[in-house]
């Protein structure tokens, strides 16, 4: 049902997803290893049923997965997905660009008037 | 001034950007050896940086502070692993705490700055910036969510 889904619409999944501190720190969490939603909902100040929200919000984010393991449901980061979040990578791209910008602006300021 | 290549690679998680420059190398060199200079380029107008400690040695640290335009402090350093004057530069890149120690908690990249002659004249600097781990990745998708979905070049400085 996700593979229908456009590149953007992934995106924004992925982002909407990781606009909310606790699934953030769960996806952090989740990263290192597997977490039954039980033991995720002693990490945070809520309801079971309210971290469960949050990790379906996560699996649709594709940035978890859900294994079973024994009666416990094993919650896990994907590294992929967090990977794939190039869209980061790009802004950095564009800070170090502004940034070389800012650099070929003081440069021609220092050479200017400079006989060649 | 020309900037030549920007190359992300999500595999390697090194971001590569390439410029050439009209002006030789030593002036160029100067833009990170003179903390004065340093500062003009360093964080956004809106972000002015103030260059603290600069001491480029191996070894040494650069330590500086943005100030956003509230007037809040954004600490941060490098640790330069490497330097050949006027050619090479290397440091680890990271963020400092309110008293501007290194902050264990943030990630660190570590950038590679090489500066050469051009045959055909002028000069070309490579910055080569990479993330170490996919905890750091995680760690920087985590923080440039913080403020939702859209990520300002000052918001991206907090990250460096």
């Amino acid at each position: 049902m996700i593979e229908r889904d456009s590149v953007e619409q992934r995106t924004d999944l992925v982002f909407q997803a990781l606009a909310d501190a606790t699934r953030r720190d769960i996806v952090r969490l989740t990263m290192h290893g597997g977490y039954s939603v039980t033991e995720l909902a002693r990490h945070y100040p809520m309801s079971f049923a309210a971290v469960q929200k949050h990790v379906a919000v996560l699996q649709r984010a594709q940035l978890v997965t859900k294994q079973r393991r024994g009666r416990e449901q094993m919650v896990r980061g994907r590294l992929d997905t967090v990977h794939n979040a190039a869209m980061l990578l790009d802004q950095f791209a564009a800070l170090w660009r502004d940034r070389l910008d800012r650099f070929g602006d003081v440069l021609a300021d220092d050479t200017q008037g400079e006989t060649k | 001034m020309t900037v030549s290549n920007v190359d992300v690679n999500n595999e390697a998680k090194t971001l590569t950007i390439t410029a050439q420059f009209d002006a030789s190398t030593e002036q160029v060199w100067q833009l990170w050896a003179n903390p004065r200079k340093l500062e003009q380029w360093w964080g956004p107008p809106t972000y002015p940086a103030t260059v603290v400690e600069h001491n480029l040695i191996a070894g040494g640290r650069v330590t500086y502070f943005m100030t956003s335009p509230e007037g809040d402090k954004h600490h941060g350093w490098w640790r330069i692993v490497n330097v050949e004057a006027p050619t090479l530069l290397k440091f680890e890149d990271g963020f400092g705490d309110a008293d501007g120690n290194p902050n264990p908690e943030m990630p660190i990249t570590v950038a590679r700055v090489t500066i050469g002659a051009l045959d055909e004249g002028g000069t070309q600097m490579t910055i080569e910036s990479n993330f170490p781990t996919a905890e750091v990745m995680a760690q920087m998708v985590e923080m440039g969510m913080k403020d939702g979905m859209t990520l300002a070049v000052g918001q991206m400085d907090a990250l460096l």
